[in-house]
């Protein structure tokens, strides 16, 4: 069966879940599985085959950016020093719940990723990345002590509870030096990462899949999916449904099939956030049948970065959800950059001057020549992110905009707030 | 204006930049501030005739954070 590029390939009703089967000991795992499928792959023809068998499967990172992770794997096998694997199971992402799920329902099926990627590249050691304070360095720790005869040392690092410790380069900063603020680039870290060796860094989601295409082959993977983005997804569903939670989805399934796998609605919706606090915002019901994917490439909200979800209620205010994210993103900022450290605090005064009626009559364009200036001028993504949120806001809510800055009361500022923000109480304020 | 050519671009690094804006003084065909100081870069080769001032931006930078790439 050939899939085509925005719908499901099959009807996957009796294909999913792939990853969330609730194998989360080792012997059920085994037994569901089998042994670290290392045989069919071993020798340098057989660490080839393998990254070809990840290229053919068409998989995408599943952290955000949505790169094929065939190509990484094929850069950083080829470089002269021994490359290093890292494990990203931070999750900094607030909205976001898919990567601590799959680490507790499937933490073998991560590991055996983790421990073929490394072979797939010619690592030997994988450092397996998670916030600390969550119990998930412990939790594998535990894991790993069942599993002595993995062909590669594991190191558990707990990393700082900061949104943009996750980073590539902030995780390199980490092993290097213990400091996990951004670098600047060049090097990418696929280049020179931790040790001045080629790094491997992929979303433990990622790594999952990519252990079920070592176990089942590239055709079984691309079953489910889109021609651009196969395989199973891992979203996160939260604010106004029944039922919110993670989910294993299939690509190409439309935000309203995503919601109702969450229990639909709860209340009539406004808008939903597509794609975490790095995403679009989209009206609703508008935006219903649109179909979403990992493909960076698709139309403007249709492409699930890291798979957070967010149903906005039509009662709430858009805008101020916004300006209240962004606030958090301006703090979460590492101060290291210019047009991060000055300009997402002023773009959230901005914001906050609309919300709360204290716009002036220059405050639009200076919004609009703000969020002009300031995306790709940071080491890191994360200034583009947070002024792609504040974008896309101003176009979802172009109508409440206006009324804003007419000076209307807007009912929306009573309503209990939707996206969903950390306890500062369960944050680290340092970098090391 | 050409984005083509062979050229050397400018580019910065935004962690070591720390705003002098010498950068803009010595080379305003190809860099603008904004409002806090910081550069805005025209990252299009350099023409022939602005290479020389280009190199003597990069050596005058206080912050050694002002480079120039190759274009490849």
């Amino acid at each position: 069966m050939t899939a085509t590029l925005d719908r499901p390939a099959v009807d996957t009703a009796d294909l999913l879940p792939r990853l969330l089967t609730g194998d989360s000991e080792l012997a059920a795992h085994r037994a569901r599985f089998g042994p670290l499928p290392l045989a069919p792959f071993t020798g340098t023809a057989g660490r080839r085959r393998l990254v070809e068998g990840i290229v053919h499967a068409g998989l995408r990172g599943r952290g955000g950016a949505g790169f094929p992770t065939g190509r990484k794997l094929a850069t950083v096998a080829a470089g002269r020093k021994t490359p290093v694997v890292v494990a990203n199971g931070c999750e900094s992402e607030p909205a976001s719940s898919k990567d601590r799920v799959l680490l507790r329902y499937a933490p073998h099926l991560v590991l055996d990723g983790a421990a073929l990627a490394a072979h797939a590249v010619g690592a030997d050691r994988v450092f397996l990345c998670v916030e600390r304070g969550t119990g998930h360095g412990e939790r594998l720790e535990r894991h790993l002590d069942e599993r002595r005869d993995d062909p590669v040392r594991w190191h558990v690092v707990p990393v700082p509870r900061r949104y943009v410790a996750s980073e590539e380069s902030a995780l390199v900063h980490f092993l290097n030096d213990g400091e996990a603020r951004p670098l600047a680039s060049p090097p990418r870290p696929y280049e020179r990462g931790v040790e001045d060796r080629p790094t491997l860094i992929d979303n433990v989601e990622t790594l999952a899949h990519l252990a079920l295409i070592a176990y089942h082959g590239p055709d079984w993977f691309r079953a489910v999916g889109t021609g651009s983005d196969p395989g199973s997804a891992l979203v996160t569903v939260a604010g106004a449904v029944a039922n919110p939670g993670v989910f294993e989805v299939a690509p190409g399934t439309s935000l309203g099939e995503m919601l109702d796998a969450a229990g639909g609605p709860t209340e009539p919706l406004g808008a939903a956030l597509v794609g975490g606090y790095f995403g679009t915002w989209v009206p609703l019901p508008q935006a219903v049948h649109l179909p979403l994917s990992h493909d960076p490439t698709g139309p403007a909200g249709t492409t699930l970065g890291a798979g957070a979800i967010v149903a906005l209620p039509a009662g709430s205010c858009g805008l101020a959800e916004t300006s209240r994210v962004l606030g958090y993103l301006a703090a979460e900022s590492a101060n290291q950059c210019g047009p991060c450290h000055f300009g997402l605090p002023a773009v959230a005064e901005d914001m906050a001057a609309v919300i709360h009626g204290r716009a002036d009559p220059g405050t639009r364009n200076r919004l609009r020549t703000r969020l002009g200036v300031i995306a790709g001028r940071g080491a890191c993504k994360h200034p583009d992110g947070a002024i792609r949120l504040v974008a896309s806001a101003l176009d979802a809510f172009a109508a409440d905009l206006d009324m804003h800055l007419a000076g209307y009361t807007c009912t929306g500022l009573r309503q209990h707030p939707v996206l969903p923000l950390p306890d500062p109480e369960d944050r680290d304020r340092e970098w090391r | 204006m050409s984005r083509r050519g062979t050229g050397p671009r400018l580019a910065v690094n935004p962690i070591t930049c720390l705003a002098h804006g010498m950068c803009a003084e010595l080379l305003p065909e190809y860099v603008k501030l904004d409002e806090w100081g910081y550069p805005i870069l025209n990252g299009d080769p350099l023409p022939p005739d602005l290479v020389a001032h280009a190199k003597r931006a990069v050596a005058d930078c206080p912050t050694l954070a002002l480079r120039l790439d190759p274009t490849s």
